[in-house]
């Protein structure tokens, strides 16, 4: 397993957030997380990126990458594993980019940061454009001159750049229109099967979930209530919670009108 | 719930300072001027018959003599070089009725709606509100007209100021619009929480209290308490999770009836119009490109961008899933749009006709219309370039 995590704790004062079982992400693997606001999934995130305590949380239990335990280490070695073998991607792409530099100037700092030269990081970004199929060219334009998607996928570039051995999307999609949306779910499964990345993909929209990802995680105050391979949870949900999550979802199929 | 009548503007609270505490001018007050109902003598001007290029209802509902409640004739909006709405032309019947206006960011379906509430100026074409152009309002029938057409938007953060509390936000256009006498309208507002299914003691509580969902809730309440005829919702659930989601739908679709609503929803979402709305406009950089029964626009579209838009709703049902097609490329700049068809350069049918002459926007079937050189060939299932996703 890439990512392993067990028994998990995310507290606040006595106030348990999150309590984790298990929830484990292969090589070549896309393991969706869902569940509705305020159940957990993105505290489940920052514990995974060691930035928990950075909002006043606590955290306990296991969380592994390719067998290097995360949660006793320190800041600086957190640091190093953050951005470089775990990536991260969000809602709003607008915000994790700082409007003031040239989105290449953004992207080459972040790889020179982790260890690569000049020259090393300006091919390497030029790369990684490509493989999300985007200009490389757009490096040389702000954030604010870039669509929504389009600096998604400059995110998602910038793990591919830095070889990440997990990605985690926390509602990477939920911001963009549904046409823009389809093309980062398709580059998502690309990359699962032409790099072999793994993903985490964390989003409320169960039908987003269920088109993506090789198994689900459901997660309700906290816990997951129930994991398995997609097509089991979608046809046959064992949890009344995860019965309800799929009804809410809006049917094409329906007709107009009533 | 009384059923909206007669008269009214509303929209962003006038000047409340100005309002007597007295006249509690419920229905009934407005003026001669007053929105005839529908099957009444007309109002002076009758609609022009843009009826076979809008999007609307029945036809034979012209034929009767009534005016649609809202006509949008040619709209055009600009922003500086930007054509954000190019030559709109939709029809919305008396409630209870749903036009959905779908399309990607940039489309213009948001200024649509903003142009119809008069938040923004239309640079050409008309607005026509029960046959009036809503462009020549001014003085009490503008408020009136501000009081009968509401918007709804898709950050209630946004719509409701933080400091606050809800009954108040609620309570603030019924003052202004002196719908109720200032002392009962506290008691009014927890009637409208209850109506949008909130609990009445929200009132005191502040925008932060609440979830996003609930905080859309309250928007709409507002929105209701002036008794409008025409909602505008722009996404109004984009913001919000999908339980919360499919509680607002369901509310909206509730509040259609109840209150005999008519309203614009604007998405960029095709499985939100299906269940909400009777008829569909499927917008492209600010054209129409496709409209109809939302029902045969789902399941026969008869525009490559529909087929597009419609295959990229994410689907739960495996059943349902099928080959993709992915859109290459982003809509073009607004600014500087392509010649012949706007969709040509994404478009998976496009041919060398499609580059140089523009589609004009035309009948296929029964109150359909699409704007495609190759319309009969996707109505017959043509899916040329489609590719297939990958997983």
């Amino acid at each position: 397993m890439r990512l392993a995590i067990t028994d998990l704790e995310v507290s606040f004062g006595e106030r348990r957030v999150v309590n984790l079982a298990e929830l484990a992400v292969g090589e070549a693997e896309i393991v969706g997380l869902a569940g509705d606001s305020g159940s957990g999934k993105s505290m489940t995130t920052l514990a995974v990126l060691g930035l928990a305590h950075t909002v006043g949380a606590r955290v306990s239990g296991s969380i592994r990458l390719d067998g290097t335990e995360l949660t006793g280490l320190s800041q600086r070695e957190m640091r190093e594993v953050r951005g470089r073998r775990i990536a991260a991607i969000f809602q709003s792409p607008a915000l994790a980019f700082s409007p003031v530099f040239r989105v290449g100037t953004i992207v080459h700092r972040a790889l020179r940061l982790h260890g690569m030269t000049g020259a090393e990081a300006a091919g390497a970004a030029e790369r990684a454009m490509r493989q999300v199929l985007l200009p490389p060219g757009l490096l040389d334009r702000y954030p604010s001159q870039l669509s929504g998607g389009q600096l998604q996928r400059v995110a998602i570039a910038l793990a591919l750049a830095l070889r990440a051995e997990v990605l985690l999307a926390d509602e990477p999609t939920s911001a963009l229109d549904v046409t823009v949306q389809a093309e980062v779910l398709e580059l998502l499964r690309a990359l699962r099967d032409r790099e072999r990345m793994s993903v985490l993909f964390i989003s409320h929209d169960l039908a987003v979930v269920a088109e993506l990802c090789d198994r689900i995680a459901i997660m309700q105050h906290g816990s997951v209530v129930e994991q398995g391979p997609t097509s089991q949870v979608i046809t046959a949900p064992a949890s009344a919670y995860t019965a309800d999550l799929l009804a809410s979802v809006p049917r094409l199929a329906t007709g107009a009108g009533r | 719930m009384t059923p909206p009548e007669g008269a009214g503007a509303a929209g962003p609270p006038g000047p409340e300072g100005s309002v007597p505490a007295a006249a509690p001018a419920p229905e009934g007050t407005a003026p001669a001027a007053a929105p005839a109902p529908p099957g009444a003598a007309g109002p002076a001007t009758p609609a022009p018959q843009g009826a076979a290029r809008a999007v609307g209802p029945e036809p034979e509902d012209a034929a009767r003599g009534a005016p649609p409640l809202l006509e949008v004739t040619g709209l055009a909006v600009r922003f500086g070089p930007v054509r954000a709405v190019d030559g709109v032309s939709l029809r919305l019947a008396v409630g209870p009725f749903g036009l959905g206006l779908v399309g990607e960011s940039g489309s213009g379906k948001s200024t649509i709606g903003r142009a119809v509430v008069r938040l923004v100026a239309a640079a050409g074409g008309q607005i026509r509100f029960e046959g009036k152009d809503v462009a020549a309002l001014r003085g009490p029938a503008l408020k009136r007209y501000r009081r009968a057409a509401q918007i709804v938007f898709q950050d209630p953060d946004n719509s409701l100021d933080p400091r606050m509390r809800i009954g108040a936000s609620i309570s603030e256009p019924l003052i202004a619009h002196r719908i109720v006498a200032r002392r009962l309208a506290a008691l009014r507002a927890r009637e409208l929480l209850a109506e949008v299914g909130l609990d009445p003691e929200f009132a005191g509580r502040y925008p932060h209290q609440l979830s996003g969902g609930q905080r859309q809730r309250v928007a709409i309440a507002r929105a209701l308490s002036v008794q409008p005829r025409l909602l505008v919702l722009d996404e109004p659930t984009s913001a919000i999770d999908v339980k919360a989601q499919a509680r607002i739908l369901a509310l909206i679709g509730h509040l259609r009836a109840a209150r005999n609503l008519a309203y614009l929803l604007i998405t960029h979402n095709l499985g939100i119009v299906s269940e909400l709305c009777e008829q569909t406009a499927v917008l492209y950089l600010g054209r129409v490109v496709e409209s109809g029964p939302t029902s045969e626009l789902l399941s026969r579209p008869a525009h490559p961008y529909t087929q597009a838009l419609r295959s990229a709703v994410p689907e739960i049902d495996m059943a349902a899933r099928r080959a993709r097609l992915v859109l290459p490329g982003e809509p073009p700049d607004a600014a500087s749009p392509p010649p012949g068809c706007v969709f040509h350069p994404r478009c998976p049918l496009a041919t060398d006709r499609c580059a140089t002459e523009v589609p004009a926007l035309r009948e296929v079937g029964t109150g359909r219309q699409v704007a495609c050189h190759r319309a009969e060939e996707v109505l017959a299932g043509v899916r040329t370039g489609a590719r297939p996703a990958s997983g």
